[in-house]
């Protein structure tokens, strides 16, 4: 079941590098054409190809872009000829860390919120935060990013509204300056997964074990805390890891609004300039996280479903 | 889920004529005033801004993308809410905002409807290679995140209007695409289906008369949430500075071109995206009351 779903999983990588190759090469032109710009004759379009490589057979260039890219290499950008890897090397982790930041706060911040949800069920609480979570996910993520703006860095001043981090700024700094992107894609997340937790825990609420419980006299806490969480863990954590998969994509919009140099803010200049073989790297980069995050989700639901790890 | 498609069903396929128009109306108007509050709420703000979207230029006495004044211009009688960073007045291009941006999305989300609930229906009702066909390529166009392919296919076909609107499109018939199959493979086992298929009906027939009527409450729902989806990625394009292009004016880009204002304290820019907001919530609530109307769909995103 394990194996079958990792298989699927790598095949589907496969797949989607081949797309990202591909979509490329349905460009009129190509690249050379690009960095040499018009007024570039025959002869030296053929001779920027020939050192690109662009002369050989498409299946020849596939197989050379992705073993670059698995050595890291993944080739030279258009707009300022500079090597990929060297333009995104910092702007990855610089991303990462972001992503990482808005999930360490979002996360535990979703469950405390669930669990309390599920535990004071159709209390005033419970449909305030319902109503809360409903209107957080229709709101785009740029109106979240200026409101807090608008508060937190212009009324009251206590962050700054722009993210700008060097390579040299020191850990308690970025993560002082990181705090309102964080903040916004924490709580463009946090809701899903609040709602998830708490659908995940009253679905249990039913189940006989947990009315024997109650008839034992337990405290409605300890049901919860001790009896049904246990066994709703498989869908929260699917939930979370679905929601990091959304982290991914969701900084691009806040990292352009914070002006945050990561891989987003890559990303988007590079569509402006139609920088592609840029673009093309950072899709990959994308796209990969995306499906590996959601093949740990499925992986992970298995293992902690025994019904799912031993089928009969 | 199943009782419901199946009484439905044996409605929509009767030989009986249709129940008289107006009392289908008296129903809805019945319905409409027991909807809670939220539900009405909803559609009241749908309605104002179909109302804006059609009359945007009665509205208000400047043209689109007029210059009537400095930049920036603060809120004032002749010019509600100042002016953009072009000296544009942001009240008309706000109202006008409703019917591009609105407009766009809608657009979009019909052609992806066109494309994902033809090709679920299809998909469905003939099975086999066809089936296997069309759901691989929906799986591998919806491993990739859509706003990253939404880039990636922006970079390689150009920045227009009309390539946005079809890669949206495209993209996003995909979840339909799911949600129609998925729905069709339940009434497609149905015995009225299996009786037009032995009277010899064409594909067209079964597709048309016997299976879309029946997959139309769910599909409804949807169309409402991937409205949402639609437009909320759209404007985040647009806010990008990839999607709808200047000089039309659209809510996504006005926030991004009036930003800087913010830093000041100015809360103009937060119009355009407060706009954006209220909408989505709007038509969520709407969708909400549907749902919880028509059967126990729960929503996924």
């Amino acid at each position: 079941m394990v194996a079958q779903r990792l298989g699927l999983g790598l095949l589907t990588l496969f797949v989607v590098s081949l797309i990202i190759f591909l979509g490329v090469e349905a460009l009129p032109g190509n690249a050379a054409e690009a960095i040499l710009g018009q007024s570039a004759t025959p002869e030296t379009v053929a001779a920027l190809e020939r050192q690109m490589g662009l002369d050989l057979p498409p299946h020849e260039r596939y197989v050379k872009w992705l073993g670059g890219i698995i050595k890291g290499d993944f080739g030279v950008s258009i707009a300022n000829s500079r090597q990929i890897s060297e333009l995104i090397g910092v702007r990855l982790a610089n991303t990462v860390f972001l992503a990482l930041m808005a999930a360490i706060i979002s996360i535990p911040l979703a469950l405390v919120l669930g669990i309390l949800a599920a535990l004071h069920r159709n209390s005033l609480y419970d449909r305030a935060v319902n109503v809360v979570a409903l209107s957080a996910v229709s709101f785009p993520e740029f109106f979240v990013a200026y409101i807090l703006i608008l508060f937190l860095a212009v009324t009251f001043g206590w962050f700054p509204s722009l993210a700008n981090v060097g390579p040299e700024t020191p850990f308690w700094d970025r993560v002082y300056r990181c705090f309102l992107p964080a903040m916004t894609l924490t709580l463009v997340v946090v809701a899903q997964m609040m709602r998830m937790t708490r659908a995940a825990i009253i679905n249990l609420l039913a189940s006989p074990y947990i009315e024997m419980a109650n008839l034992k006299g337990l405290s409605r806490a300890r049901v919860i805390v001790h009896h049904a969480l246990p066994n709703a863990w498989a869908p929260i954590i699917t939930v979370i890891v679905l929601n990091l998969a959304y982290l991914i994509v969701g900084v691009v919009v806040v990292e352009v609004v914070f002006v945050y140099p990561g891989l987003g803010q890559l990303i988007v200049d590079s569509v402006r300039t139609r920088d592609v073989p840029v673009v093309q790297a950072c899709s990959l980069i994308f796209a990969t996280t995306y499906v590996l995050l959601n093949l740990t989700a499925d992986i992970l639901s298995i293992l902690t479903n025994p019904r799912l790890l031993h089928p009969r | 889920m199943t009782d419901q498609n199946s009484t439905v069903g044996q409605s929509a396929d009767a030989v009986a004529p249709p129940p008289p128009r107006d009392r289908n109306w008296a129903d809805a108007w019945r319905e409409l005033k027991r909807a809670p509050l939220s539900a009405k709420f909803g559609l009241l703000v749908i309605l104002v801004y179909v109302f804006v979207a059609f009359f945007a230029p009665v509205l208000t006495p400047y043209g689109e993308s007029e210059v009537v004044g400095p930049a920036y211009d603060v809120w004032s009688d002749a010019r509600p809410l100042g002016t953009d960073n072009l000296g544009r007045d942001m009240l008309t291009r706000l109202l006008f905002g409703a019917r591009n941006t609105v407009g766009i999305a809608f657009v979009t989300t019909v052609l992806a409807f066109l494309i994902g609930g033809i090709g679920g229906i299809i998909a469905a009702t003939l099975g086999g290679w066809m089936d296997q066909l069309l759901s691989r390529v929906v799986d591998i166009l919806m491993a990739i995140p859509q706003l990253i392919f939404a880039l990636l296919l922006l970079t390689i076909f150009g920045t227009s209007i009309s390539n946005l609107v079809i890669i949206i499109a495209v993209l996003d018939s995909t979840r339909v695409f799911r949600l129609a199959r998925a729905v069709s493979l339940n009434v497609v086992v149905m015995d009225f289906v299996e009786a037009a298929r032995l009277r010899g009906e064409r594909i067209g027939w079964i597709t048309l008369r016997e299976i879309l009527p029946n997959i139309l409450p769910p599909l409804a729902a949807e169309f409402g949430l991937r409205f949402c989806f639609v437009f909320l990625t759209i404007s985040a394009l647009s806010f990008l500075g990839l999607g709808i292009q200047p000089p039309t004016a659209d809510w996504g880009s006005m926030v991004r071109d009036n930003a800087t204002l913010i830093t000041y304290g100015d809360i103009t820019p937060l119009l355009p995206a407060g706009a954006i907001a209220l909408l989505t919530v709007g038509v969520n609530f709407v969708v909400d009351w549907f749902l919880h109307k028509t059967s126990g769909l729960k929503d996924e995103h």
